[in-house]
């Protein structure tokens, strides 16, 4: 399973402080008395800001103003426990309200057709870069083994029509976000806006995404997870699984086949109540313990289906049967198991009074029967 | 003629000692692969189903010349051992492994750029030509060779629609593994343009998912192609903003739709398959 992992604005804004970026005065707050605290400390106007993982938090209410610390605690005390965007808010990032005459965008991503890093920039920000029209964007790609160089901000200030001082903190900025990008194994590292605030440039929001298949190079970074509590414990095998909203469980080995199921239930008027590949040669044990799980979650029906390669079918026969003797599988079982290892698999759920089917095709189209049949008891 | 790989090529592995090293060597063997040396370090003087293994790709290069290689090494090492397979002059490389740190994917794409070698993956089940060789973990029995090219981003459901075209008597020329990770090293456009050139193949599947745009670049190509190409992909009834499974299958910021590849597909002629099962009746409507 491929996890990003998202950095909250303020954990993004330590990264950028840390390589030298700019950034608003302030600080994260877990609390009303704390955030009083920071505003105090900061005695000036103050933005709060809810820390979700989410973008178009300003325009859901996420972010409020306050003159000073009492207001500020306010404010606070309304957002903490609320739901935004669908997250609950425990966290808000106090900082110095800026006075804001320009805001660009600048930000790195890998674009995956040239397999190379992208640094995006616009003098148009603050708002979503997918909205701003291409002509106000500028694009450059980055050798992932030369870099970026001085050279290149000065290329890219030139094409975002930059001149004096703004342009040469736009130049520094590219450069040390450039540096940040790579150091820390993002998937996405992100300013916007970026303020332009008398002679200061400011990065005033921003975000960061790393490569979850790279955190073990950044052991001091906090484990993020965006997923349910179900969706982590199966994580946890190493195995990916996503909660969907039907009523069939689903198991299948590899990514593609499993969507595939997903598909092909629906084709047959079916709704998938999950996703989880349990593809990639994972053992017996996890392999049960993710059908142990699917059989907590008391599905309809559940459909295995398996195409053996790396994958082995008498594995996949002993999980089966693991759960059903360990806890027992109280609802309609269709498996499908085809490939490596498959005479020794079907043998094993056979002696344990289980047919399984080597058609896809069929054994879709019978868990969909088993269950609507469930549907009417 | 097939595409990439065929009958003369030598094939060297990396990690050959390892659990699925050794069982993947003896699946390939049986397959008929050449299968030349192995490299393991500090294993050197071993051997694996007698196939001498060797501590550097150098040395077990010198020794049998082998121009492909496959890695049976862990994520956090692929990197390294990529790097020292296209170092040593070896042209086709082969990375099964899962996780690779994607700046870690890109550097092997870059080294592979300078170095004119092809990587296939990371996160690929390997590639196939039936008959001829077999490079990968796909399982023996399914593939029969014959005219039809095939190229997928996963695994798993590429077995399932070789094993449909085979059993309807429809073999193929090479199955290709592009991988499941957001950046590996062929892309549908880089296959595609090998079996319109290749003489044996007469029609393609591809085999496609959810997430970024590549379907819908390859389907630009398709258009000034002479093969038909006929498509499957998975992913129509997935939820958006929720990654399935391989990195790069996710609907979001508005790409990676399901409609919009069939659309760009569809003009592009390609028929699109609603239930994998549909594809070796696409693929002989094409190739009256």
């Amino acid at each position: 399973m491929k996890i990003s992992v998202k950095l909250y604005e303020h954990m993004a804004k330590e990264l950028f402080a840390k390589y030298g970026i700019p950034i608003p005065k302030g600080n994260v707050a877990m609390n009303a008395d704390e955030v009083y605290k920071v505003a105090a400390e900061i005695g000036a106007p103050v933005a709060v800001k809810s820390q979700v993982l989410m973008g178009g938090r300003g325009k859901a209410g996420g972010i409020k103003f306050a003159d000073d610390a009492e207001g500020a605690k306010k404010e606070a005390e309304a957002l903490f426990g609320t739901e935004l965007l669908g997250y609950t808010i425990d966290r808000l990032l106090v900082e110095e309200k800026l006075n804001i005459e320009k805001e660009f965008y600048l930000g790195i991503t890998v674009d995956n057709q040239a397999k190379k890093p992208l640094l995006i920039a616009s003098t148009e920000g603050g708002v979503n870069i997918e909205e701003v029209p291409e002509k106000h964007i500028v694009k450059m790609h980055i050798d992932p083994v030369w870099g970026l160089y001085p050279y290149h901000t000065r290329q890219l200030i030139a094409r975002l029509g930059l001149s004096g001082a703004e342009a040469k903190g736009v130049a520094d900025i590219a450069l040390k976000l450039y540096k940040l990008f790579k150091d820390y194994d993002s998937e996405l590292m992100e300013i916007n806006p970026l303020v332009i605030s008398g002679d200061r440039v400011i990065a005033a929001d921003g975000r960061a995404t790393i490569d979850d298949d790279a955190m073990y190079r950044h052991a001091e970074l906090p484990k993020i997870s965006e997923s349910t509590e179900l969706e982590q414990r199966i994580q946890a095998l190493g195995l990916a699984y996503v909660e969907l909203d039907g009523d069939i469980a689903v198991m299948a080995n590899g990514a593609g086949i499993t969507m595939a199921t997903i598909d092909v239930l629906a084709q047959y008027g079916g709704k998938a109540m999950n996703f989880l590949d349990a593809g990639g040669g994972a053992s017996v044990e996890p392999m049960a313990q993710a059908i142990g799980a699917l059989v907590s979650t008391n599905p309809k029906a559940i459909l295995v289906n398996i195409f053996g390669g790396i994958t082995r079918c008498d594995d996949v026969a002993n999980a089966i049967m693991t759960v059903k003797n360990q806890q027992g599988i109280p609802v309609p079982l269709v498996v499908r198991l085809v490939g490596t290892n498959e005479a020794e698999g079907v043998e094993i759920l056979k002696q344990n009074g289980i047919d399984a089917f080597s058609s896809m095709e069929e054994a879709a189209k019978k868990a969909v029967e088993l269950a609507s049949a469930g549907e009417g008891q | 003629m097939a595409v990439i790989i065929d009958e003369k090529t030598k094939v060297l592995v990396q990690g050959m000692t390892g659990n699925q090293g050794q069982f993947h060597t003896r699946q390939m063997l049986d397959y008929g692969s050449r299968i030349v040396a192995g490299a393991s370090p500090g294993r050197g003087g071993q051997t694996v189903h007698g196939v001498p293994v060797y501590d550097t790709v150098q040395e077990a290069k010198e020794k049998h010349g082998a121009n492909a290689s496959i890695l049976f090494v862990p994520a956090p090492f692929a990197k390294d051992a990529a790097f020292e397979a296209m170092d040593a002059g070896i042209q086709t490389v082969v990375v099964i492994a899962e996780h690779v740190p994607l700046h870690d994917a890109l550097d092997i794409q870059a080294f592979a750029k300078e170095r004119g070698a092809t990587v296939v993956g990371p996160n690929t089940f390997g590639l196939i030509s039936p008959g001829k060789c077999k490079i990968g973990i796909m399982p023996n029995q399914i593939y029969k060779p014959g005219p039809i090219g095939i190229v997928a981003r996963s695994g798993t459901l590429s077995y399932q629609i070789a094993d449909n075209l085979s059993q309807n008597g429809l073999g193929q020329t090479t199955v290709v593994g592009m991988g499941g990770d957001r950046v590996v090293g062929l892309s549908f456009i880089d296959v595609l343009q090998m079996m319109e050139q290749d003489e044996e193949t007469e029609a393609v599947v591809l085999v496609g998912e959810i997430g970024g745009t590549a379907e819908e670049e390859a389907a630009e190509y398709i258009k000034g192609m002479t093969k038909p190409v006929v498509a499957y992909l998975a992913g129509r009834h997935a939820p958006k903003g929720k990654r399935m499974g391989h990195a790069g299958a996710i609907i979001e910021r508005g790409r990676g739709s399901y409609e919009s590849k069939v659309k760009a597909l569809n003009a592009a002629n390609v028929a699109v398959a609603e239930l994998p099962w549909e594809i070796a009746d696409l693929v002989k409507n094409v190739m009256k």
